[in-house]
């Protein structure tokens, strides 16, 4: 294999390099061509099958179409609780302010959602969200994101040929395309390099400015709704090239998965079911959520069916299902059930919509779910409950970003999506990815299109280019073992030991066991050719799912709280001194570095939206006061460790 | 649990063969999980291409016993005990390696095809349609892109001469959804689809219907109703004779 | 915003990607020769019984179209004249040779072996299951095996479908439709006509059989996709015209089912016009409900 010449490498250039083509990585190319800028888009797998696709209920977007009475204000309220108040309060507000109009634009590139009787785009119920708020198609929102984000850079490269009489002038989707290397010159990016998966021949991208927009880590854990792409590429590419990850310990769970038949197990089962009356009943055929709603939420939940179910129709004066609670919540309660000993047979609870909804009302509102249980599991939902479970979905950690800008500590490294951290906190509500993808994949392309303006020009030398071909090419040189084993044995200890319910002792074995997976997948081994090599391409997507690994199991040891996506037996309950605290990491001499950092303080306004009563359920009584009595004097106390 | 011969097609651009192996089938599952067990226990190296494993991304396109399908959603339950399972990749597209096909014949099509065209106008936030006018529209937004309705289309599938002027099942329903789209701004999209998609080759013999994963009505939703717009446009005699009687413009007004 | 659209035109772009020297790929030249698909010598894989469908196809159309024939030139028991029953074969009947109370709407055209006695009305019929969006997908699949069935190699080796003369005729599908509209109405004049004895009112199995007949025509000629294209499908928006909203989603729901509608009312076509023939033969005696 290592006859490869450095000659034979492919060569590329551009302004913006784009790593990841789901919808933020789609969406930070839009704006970073619109901003005049030669963009290409590397994606894992074909243009558009990216796992964006995979989102069911919608893009949470304060438009009031439903209910006049939301507005971004409440939107960011709503995030911040379901964050737990530890989000990163601007993106929150930048999140909140801007998802209205980045759905209404994706309207100019031709998507058709879902609308109200006066036409508008309608709105959908979700867990944490105060009123409907989900801009939807049916249950297939993340298609229809990425199919119009997918055609709308189809479209500007028609506008390029008009003019340049050609498609790829400026714009140019690199598809089934990894990125294994960046490249940096004194701290600041340069390019980056990677192979095509179809034929294995390398690349290498000359580029000023470079956008992670990879997704998750889901991959990295057995029971997952992600698909195989999310194996945590773009946290590794960050940490590799200087940049720090923050929050790695929170992990969301999805509290419904499919359970059975086993190879299904995980595969995502829409929150909308719940948000469109199903509930959740225990295998004694009780609705169980009315015991595990917390004290923080007790005012906005009902506290008894008949009330939960009048909601439905009369929202304004009814309080919400507790099945619409946060996703940790329905997640640690279907969690503590199955324990009890209150599951079915296959370790799940039901999902109950068919006793409760009309057969064509399912339908019509859930047409993918009821085929993906006829399909998959040969269940008709429209006539009897489906076996669900918490499956890994999504991680609330990443990139460390700039608010603003979603620049990275590294300079012309930018960060958009699930790969970046801070905007949901410890723990994201439903329908806020896809708008954070555009909120903040829209930021990365502006921001990255204009650093790229002020960069100087960059050259990617033969000598880094060697090196990162030595490093793909290592695992056919190596004689260890198969990297489908390796991949086993490291979900199974994420699985077993970083879950969703985590205790010290078992986080510590944890690390114990990832630092003896260490020298195995540093001795990965490949066999075949280069061509299409699913082995190879897992053998060198593992170092970076390790990485992750690492980075989360340190940060859940770290944090003896529990708080969102982070539970811990051994210290229940939320502190308000760890709410002031992100857990920061880096990597120092290739070891995963941890420190704290004081969460930046939200703003006078911005507390001012919350009843003190609230604040009070999280923060320290100092943190709300008025600022008058207090000042300034929390902050910068909590110093880095 | 089970033991099955699975007949795998390995090979590419130079040629290939099948290959047998004997591998394990569980309860519940699909053909995807049995190929993935092959590449875990038997060919590490056996490319295959998928992604969700859901039947959401329409990623894992191949031929199960002759017929195309996705492999995530093919249960192995389909098929009789003991029964022989033969998987190949899609046979109308240049194959890359083992199951993998070379699909950009796909992605080319839809580059030829003009976007959306925004209503001048009317401002984002300012759109507005009625639920009624989009679901024609939403139903062809289902489709995820898998290309077995290009990949079992004979029109291409058995004459590889007609891949340039022919553009396949999949662009005709992304035609008839901006031709049905409430707001899109062009008026053309019937002509194109004639004179430059190719829509005359279809005989309407509704094997991309058939095997449409996502149960888009492709032929009777899409390709007949395009035709008829094409046949009211250009194949009316009255309309024609008009035409030519009063040299009017080829649009009438759309409702 | 932070960044206005005024920052960006000021920054000059990078216009091409790759550098000197360095290898480009790109998929915008199109490759005139074709990469090779797997090297598969099974010209089909599928293991279920596919030939089935054409092969049925193939017997039934062949039998209908036989009978038909035979009847359409057998020039006789068209009529039950006590009854007032004419077969769907002979509407409207205009030949010289028709029975002069069959002929409702006048005898026209010489009569001659070789010349129906429905000749105004048949061809049309004809043309309008010929080009008929479903039975094109039959006698594609089953006689011309273009392809027999899917993912089965085409029978033949040029193929062009419907671009080219003669098929692109098939686009003349909507005014064989108008035709089979106008024929429906007068097949059900006949089936009103037909009850009648010679006492008067009348009303027995063949009316209906008749009526029947007439009932099932309509499911298909309203079924068919031109229909649904006239009555609404060439709306872009339904909102603005409900009554025809209306209209399309009630031929929509004929439209699913065009296929039963063809092959029902071939069989009843056939019956219908055998129970006629029966009758006017005297093979049978028709049963009577009234008079």
């Amino acid at each position: 294999m290592s006859e490869t010449t450095v000659d034979e490498v492919e060569r590329l250039a551009c302004d913006v390099l784009i790593i990841g083509a789901g919808g933020a990585g789609l969406r930070a190319a839009v704006e970073a061509r619109l901003a005049g800028k030669s963009v290409i888009v590397v994606s894992k797998s074909l243009f558009g099958k990216a796992h964006t696709v995979m989102a069911e209920g919608g893009a949470a977007a304060a438009m009031g179409n439903v209910n006049p009475g939301d507005g971004w204000k409440v939107h960011f309220r709503d995030t911040m609780r379901g964050g737990k108040f530890l989000n990163n309060y601007r993106m929150a507000e930048l999140h909140a302010q801007e998802a209205p109009d980045r759905i209404w634009e994706l309207e100019t590139y031709g998507a058709l959602f879902d609308r109200t009787a006066e036409g508008k785009i309608s709105q959908r119920n979700f867990g944490g969200h105060e009123y409907p708020r989900l801009a939807h198609v049916g249950d297939r929102t993340g298609l229809e994101l990425i199919r119009t984000l997918q055609q709308k850079l189809v479209s500007m490269q028609q506008e390029d040929k008009a003019e340049s009489g050609r498609y790829e002038s400026m714009l140019k989707v690199i598809d089934e395309t990894t990125m294994t290397e960046l490249i940096l010159e004194d701290g600041a990016v340069k390019g980056a390099f990677g192979y095509r998966r179809d034929t294995g021949a390398f690349l290498a991208v000359e580029a000023p400015s470079v956008v992670l927009a990879t997704g998750g880590i889901g991959r990295s854990f057995k029971v997952t709704s992600n698909s195989w792409e999310y194996t945590g590429d773009g946290h590794a590419l960050a940490l590799k090239a200087g940049a720090s990850l923050i929050n790695m310990e929170f992990i969301q769970f999805h509290p419904t998965g499919m359970v059975w038949p086993a190879s299904v197990r995980g595969i995502l089962v829409t929150e909308s079911v719940r948000g469109d009356g199903g509930v959740l009943k225990n295998s004694e055929g009780r609705r169980f959520m009315f015991e595990y709603i917390p004290e923080v939420f007790k005012a906005q939940y009902a506290d008894t069916p008949e009330e939960a179910d009048r909601w439905y129709s009369d929202p304004d004066n009814n309080r919400r299902p507790p099945e619409l609670l946060p996703r940790d919540e329905v997640a640690r309660a279907i969690n503590s059930e199955v324990k009890a000993g209150r599951g079915t047979e296959n370790g799940g609870v039901y999902l109950d919509i068919a006793s409760r909804r009309s057969a064509e009302f399912i339908m019509k509102k859930l047409p993918s779910m009821y085929h993906q249980f006829k399909e998959l599991a040969d269940v008709d939902i429209t006539a009897e409950p489906m076996e669900v479970g918490p499956t890994c979905h999504y991680i609330m950690g990443g990139v460390e970003v700039d608010a603003e800008t979603t620049a990275s500590k590294v300079d012309g490294l930018f960060a958009a999506g699930e790969v970046s951290g801070g905007m949901h906190g410890s723990n994201r509500l439903g329908g806020n990815s896809l708008s954070d993808l555009l909120v903040f994949g829209k930021r990365a392309g502006e921001f990255a299109a204009g650093h790229a303006s002020r960069a100087g020009a960059v050259k990617v030398t033969d000598g880094e280019i060697e090196s990162a071909m030595a490093a793909a090419l290592r695992p056919f040189d190596n004689d260890g073992e198969n990297p489908y084993q390796l991949q086993a044995a490291l979900q199974a200890v994420n699985g077993r030991l970083v879950g969703i319910i985590r205790r010290a002792a078992e986080l510590e074995e944890a690390l114990g066991d990832l630092e003896e997976l260490r020298p195995r997948i540093d001795n990965v081994t490949a066999i075949g050719g280069r061509a299409y090599n699913p082995g190879w391409h897992l053998a060198l997507d593992l170092h970076n799912m390790w990485l992750c690994s690492v980075a989360t199991a340190r940060a859940a040891l770290e944090r003896d709280e529990s708080r969102g996506g982070h539970t811990r037996e051994d210290a229940p309950g939320m502190d308000p001194q760890w709410r002031k605290l992100n857990l920061v990491e880096a990597l120092e001499d290739g070891e995963v570095r941890l420190r704290r950092r004081p969460v930046p303080a939200m703003p006078e306004e911005l507390l001012g939206l919350f009843e003190p009563g609230e604040l009070g359920k999280y923060m320290t009584p100092d943190e709300y006061r008025s600022e008058a009595e207090t000042a300034s004097g929390e902050e910068g106390k909590e110093e880095a460790e | 649990m089970s033991t099955r011969t699975f007949r795998v097609w390995r090979g590419d651009a130079d040629g290939g063969d099948f290959a047998e192996f004997e591998v394990e089938v569980n309860e519940g599952e699909v053909i995807l999980d049995v190929i993935h067990r092959i590449q875990a226990e038997q060919a590490p190296d056996l490319a295959v291409r998928w992604n969700c494993k859901a039947g959401k991304c329409g990623s894992c396109s191949a031929e199960v016993n002759g017929m195309p399908r996705l492999m995530c959603m093919t249960r192995m339950n389909l098929f009789d005990e003991g029964e022989d399972v033969t998987v190949t990749p899609l046979r109308t597209f240049p194959v890359v390696r083992d199951l993998v096909c070379d699909v950009s014949f796909n992605y080319e099509k839809a580059r030829e095809m003009p976007a959306f065209k925004p209503p001048a106008g009317v401002k984002p936030g300012d759109y507005r349609m009625q639920q009624v006018d989009v679901e024609r529209s939403q139903e062809f937004r289902k489709c995820i892109e898998c290309f077995l309705c290009q990949n079992t289309c004979h029109v291409v599938r058995d004459h590889e001469e007609n891949k340039p002027p022919f553009s396949g099942p999949r662009m005709f329903i992304r035609a008839a959804e901006l031709d049905m789209h409430p707001l899109d701004a062009r008026d053309d999209r019937q002509d194109m689809a004639q004179d430059e998609q190719g829509l005359g080759y279809c005989n309407i013999t509704k094997c991309c219907t058939e095997v449409c994963p996502e149960n888009i009505h492709i032929t009777d939703n899409a390709i007949i109703p395009m035709k008829e717009r094409v046949a009211g446009d250009r194949y009316d005699p009255l309309v024609w004779l008009g035409r030519k009687i009063f040299r009017k413009g080829k649009k009438g007004e759309r409702a | 915003m932070a960044l206005s659209c005024a920052e960006r035109a000021a920054t000059p772009a990078l216009s091409e990607f790759s550098r000197e020297g360095a290898q480009m790929t790109t998929t915008d030249d199109t490759d005139v020769s074709s990469p090779p698909r797997a090297s598969i010598s099974a010209r089909n894989l599928r293991t279920d019984r596919w030939m089935r469908g054409p092969v049925l196809t193939v017997i039934g159309i062949t039998a209908w179209v036989a009978y038909a024939t035979f009847r359409v030139f057998y020039q006789g028991d068209y009529w039950a004249a006590d009854y007032h029953y004419l077969t769907p074969f002979y509407s409207p009947c205009i030949s010289d040779g028709c029975i002069p109370d069959s002929a409702h709407f006048g005898r026209i055209l010489p009569d001659h072996p070789l010349i129906p006695y429905a000749a105004l009305s048949l061809p049309f019929l004809l043309a309008f299951r010929l080009t008929c969006y479903y039975y094109r997908k039959a006698y594609y699949r089953s006689f011309w095996l273009s392809p027999p069935a899917c993912a089965v190699p085409d029978g033949h080796a040029r193929y062009t479908g419907e671009t080219r003369f003669p098929l692109i005729l098939q686009n003349f599908h909507r005014y064989f439709f108008y035709a089979a509209f106008l024929i429906s109405v007068i097949n059900t004049y006949d089936a009103i006509l037909a009850f009648q004895s010679p006492a008067g009112f009348g009303f027995g199995l063949g009316n209906l059989v008749l009526v029947a007949n007439v009932v099932l025509l309509w499911c298909y000629t309203l079924g068919c996709h031109s229909c649904r294209h006239v009555m609404g499908g060439r709306l872009r928006h339904f909102s603005k015209n409900p009554i025809r909203y209306r209209l399309w989603s009630f031929v929509t729901v004929l439209n699913n089912r065009h296929m039963m509608w063809a092959w029902i009312t071939l069989a009843s076509l056939a019956l219908t016009d055998f129970y006629v023939m029966a009758v006017a033969s005297g093979m049978i005696a028709d049963l009577r409900f009234i008079n």
